[in-house]
């Protein structure tokens, strides 16, 4: 039988419709295609694309059982090795991860493993009905700072051990950046607060509203009775450019822009919180969050949307499924461009005028590529005389983000490097003995799944070390 | 959920509670504020902590009703309970080294003020305070800066109550007359509080203000409360709600910083509006 060459299409909302609703973008394999899809897996001796899964998921045996219609024993599968199946699915940079190993993608497109694995964890999430159990306390006490993919993960594999664990997040809802910064549009809140269900059903505390170096510190919870300490606090501190009028009325960082619209439901029709909507909007950088900025600003509405980046399309570390959904739906990519200043309005005539003081536009300089930078990547430089001026209302800086410095000030002996990030061996330790740490805040902006599996890491190291104390 | 363990309106428009929070209560130092959200859908608002009662677990806040989301916790009542309340944020007040102390607060702000003062007192320092309202109607906490002050001027806009005109007139005078302080507090609106910096500048007293931007979170993940500071002529951003809510008032650039404060001001008229017609309806 031949192999279709192509991965099965992932059924998406139209462009037109979908710039201006919240609903998720792509709908999911239906059961037809995934049976079709799953088929197109060889089922290779040598399994490359599970050394491409940063936590190993047995990749061929899953879909395996999805081309037999055993779509729940697919899952068990999948949940063996990861525990956020429906959101990695979805939010996996697959094509530079297990896809990109992919024998199949040698001459052809390859498996297309991440929208599998979604239809597996959808299907579990759709038919299961039992409840998850807790299981018997083995009456050791672990706290979990964080409540976003490193630490919920860190304390369920603890849980499911008997573990006793507490999880306190700073702000009022669990989940870090699956609820405050990926859009709802990419990742329904409904997926993540189940999650977090099943993980208080297996009887982990979930304390909100505490934010550790300040309600609590470090030293307090081992006071408490903890025994050890999982610091998965993300990397939540946004960057500015240091231009001129970055504190003009309409400039907003990422996380403030997101957070208004999907934690604080600005998205929401008669919000509470407000949120600057309509009018032209530019998005500064080219990530995922920059996509997912852009991608926001036009659903509340606006009229224009640009992304500015400072290098070509090649450079742009955004997911390309992103990308293509960003473009379809028409953002106006401003590549090789760099914003110098933000423009403000002024009425000389009348100091009161309400417009006073917001954001009326944007300078950039057009840049082209150099000679490569330490990363390997063209470094850009700016093309001299080259500066242009967009009409603007709204600026979204997206230019990355930088581990919060909270923890590390209020925590005594916690080594940190020069980016902040906390400092861990390859089992997670920090330098405070029974203190570990994964996800972000040790990376630096990544990836869903790395900090998901730096949580596996820690809690793996932590029963270690816990158990072994108890014989 | 928070319960609500007091609640007394101060004057019309000022209500004080008492909010059940034991870990907050124990960690709270003068100066630091929490962020509350009245209901599920509710916005989240820093208000200062006011003091707090550390066997009983509680509390107090003390806030003007300004908006929408003050207005429903407005409407709340003793014993009821409001949804979040996450706290102790910011730095606490600075209080090492100083030994005679000029507090300076204006209309909510001497809610703020309060417990800097008290503190103070308690440390054993020469409290001076100076509170300034619009009229007589709105003077709130005069018991209580009477107690912890060496000396406590009132000043109203309409002379209804105590002296007449604003707060930087005695400030003036005293500084005038030769009278030093380690450090002027000053808390209030900005356009009052850059008003005292001025004040204070011929005479070299270093002024503290409170800032008290838009915030979210609280926790140095927005960025929406940054400041701009300048320092040795450089144009430095800080975000209020970790590395604040105190800077050094010669340093604020204040013209921003009320810009800012009006990002959202036609907006929050509607809210308000449409929060108060639905509740009076209800
Ligand atoms: C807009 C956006 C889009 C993204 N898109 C993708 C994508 O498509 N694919 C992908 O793989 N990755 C994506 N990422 C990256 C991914 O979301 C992160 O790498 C991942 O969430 C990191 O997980 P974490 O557990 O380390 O931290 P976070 O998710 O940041 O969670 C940290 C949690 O800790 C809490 N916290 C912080 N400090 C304290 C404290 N002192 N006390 C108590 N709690 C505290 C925070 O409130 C937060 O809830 C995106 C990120 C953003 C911002
Ligand atoms: C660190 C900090 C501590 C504060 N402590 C107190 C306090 O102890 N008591 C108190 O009454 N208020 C305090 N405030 C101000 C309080 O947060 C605002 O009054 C409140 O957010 C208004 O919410 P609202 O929804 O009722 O009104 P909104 O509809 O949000 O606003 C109504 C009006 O209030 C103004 N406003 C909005 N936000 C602020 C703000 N952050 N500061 C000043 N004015 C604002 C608006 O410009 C508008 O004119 C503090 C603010 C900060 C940042
Ligand atoms: S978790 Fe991510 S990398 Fe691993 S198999 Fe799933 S989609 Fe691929
Ligand atoms: S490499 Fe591709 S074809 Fe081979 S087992 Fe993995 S998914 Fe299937
Ligand atoms: S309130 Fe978000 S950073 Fe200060």
């Amino acid at each position: 039988m031949a192999i279709n060459p192509k991965k099965h299409e992932m059924p998406t909302q139209a462009p037109e419709v979908r710039a201006r609703n919240f609903q998720e973008v792509a709908l999911g394999y239906p059961m037809e295609i995934a049976l079709e899809e799953a088929k197109r897996c060889l089922n290779c001796k040598n399994r490359p694309c599970v050394a491409g899964c940063p936590v190993n998921i047995a990749i061929p045996d899953f879909i395996g059982q999805i081309r037999e219609g055993n779509f729940e024993e697919a899952y068990q599968i999948i949940s063996r090795s990861s525990s956020l199946p429906a959101v990695c699915g979805r939010v996996c940079p697959q094509e530079t991860q297990c896809e990109s190993k992919c024998t199949l993608g040698i001459k052809f497109e390859p498996v297309g493993i991440g929208r599998l694995e979604r239809f597996a964890a959808d299907w579990h999430n759709a038919h299961a009905q039992e409840k998850a159990k807790a299981p018997a306390s083995n009456g050791h006490r672990v706290a979990v700072v964080g409540a976003g993919p490193s630490g919920l993960t860190c304390a369920g594999d603890l849980a499911k051990k008997g573990y006793q664990v507490t999880v306190y997040e700073a702000l009022h809802t669990a989940g870090g950046v699956l609820v405050y910064g990926i859009p709802e549009f990419r990742l329904p809140k409904s997926i993540v607060s189940r999650e977090v269900e099943t993980l208080k059903e297996l009887g982990v505390q979930v304390e909100t509203n505490v934010v550790i170096g300040k309600t609590l510190t470090v030293d307090e919870l081992f006071g408490m009775g903890f025994e050890a300490v999982f610091i998965g606090s993300g990397a939540g501190l946004p960057n500015f450019m240091n231009i001129p009028g970055e504190a003009l009325k309409g400039v907003y960082s990422a996380n403030e822009f997101l957070t208004r619209s999907n934690l604080m439901k600005a998205y929401q029709e008669e919000p509470h919180t407000p949120i600057m909507k309509g009018g032209k909007v530019a998005v500064v950088g080219g990530g995922n969050v920059a996509m997912d900025a852009a991608r926001t600003a036009l659903r509340l509405g606006a009229e224009k949307v640009y992304i500015i980046y400072r290098r070509s399309m090649e450079e742009l570390p955004a997911r390309r499924e992103e990308v293509e959904h960003a473009e379809e739906e028409g953002i106006d990519f401003r590549l090789l461009c760099n914003p110098v200043e933000i423009l403000g309005f002024e009425n000389p005539e009348d100091p009161r005028d309400p417009k006073n003081g917001f954001v009326s536009g944007i300078r950039c300089v057009r840049m082209e590529l150099g000679e490569p930078d330490a990363s390997g990547r063209r470094r850009p430089v700016e093309i001299p005389g080259s500066e242009f001026e967009l009409e603007v209302n709204t600026v979204v800086m997206a230019i990355g983000t930088s581990p919060n410095p909270l923890i590390k000030n209020t925590t005594e002996g916690l080594e940190v490097n020069r980016r902040g990030g906390i400092i861990v061996n390859e089992e997670g330790r920090t330098s405070r003995e029974h203190v570990y740490a994964g996800g972000d805040t040790v990376t630096g902006a990544a990836t869903v799944i790395s900090a998901m599996g730096a949580g596996k890491l820690a809690a793996k190291a932590i029963h270690e070390a816990l158990s072994g104390a108890m014989t | 959920m928070y319960r609500i363990a007091s609640r007394k309106e101060l004057n019309p428009s000022m209500i004080q509670m008492e909010i059940e929070a034991p870990l907050v209560a124990r960690k709270a130092k003068p100066g630091q504020f929490i962020i509350l959200r009245v209901d599920e859908e509710g916005e989240r608002i820093p208000l200062t902590i006011a003091g707090t009662d550390a066997d009983r677990g509680t509390v107090k806040i003390i806030f003007q009703v300004v908006g929408a989301t003050t207005e429903l916790l407005r409407r709340k009542k003793e014993g009821e309970s409001i949804q979040d309340f996450v706290g102790p944020l910011g730095v606490a007040t600075r209080t090492e080294g100083i030994r005679r102390v000029c507090v300076v607060g204006g209309g909510a702000g001497c809610a703020i003020a309060l417990p800097v003062a008290e503190e103070f007192h308690r440390l054993g320092a020469e409290v001076t305070s100076i509170i300034g309202f619009r009229n007589r109607d709105l003077v709130i906490l005069e018991e209580e800066f009477t107690a912890c002050s060496d000396r406590m001027i009132i000043m109203t806009d309409d002379g209804s109550r105590g002296r007449h005109g604003n707060v930087t007139i005695p400030l003036k005078e005293m500084l005038e007359a030769g009278e030093t302080f380690d450090m002027i507090i000053t808390i209030g609106p900005l356009i009052m509080m850059k008003f005292v910096v001025a004040a204070a500048k011929p005479f070299g007293v270093p002024v503290t203000v409170s800032m008290n931007p838009i915030m979210i979170d609280g926790t140095g993940m927005c960025g929406g409360c940054r400041i701009t500071l300048v320092q040795d002529g450089k144009r430095v951003t800080k975000f209020a709600c970790v590395d604040g809510p105190d800077f050094n008032g010669y340093e604020i650039d204040f013209d921003e910083a009320m810009s800012r404060g009006r990002m959202y001001a036609e907006y929050e008229r509607h809210a308000y509006e449409k929060a108060c017609n639905l509740l009076n309806r209800a």
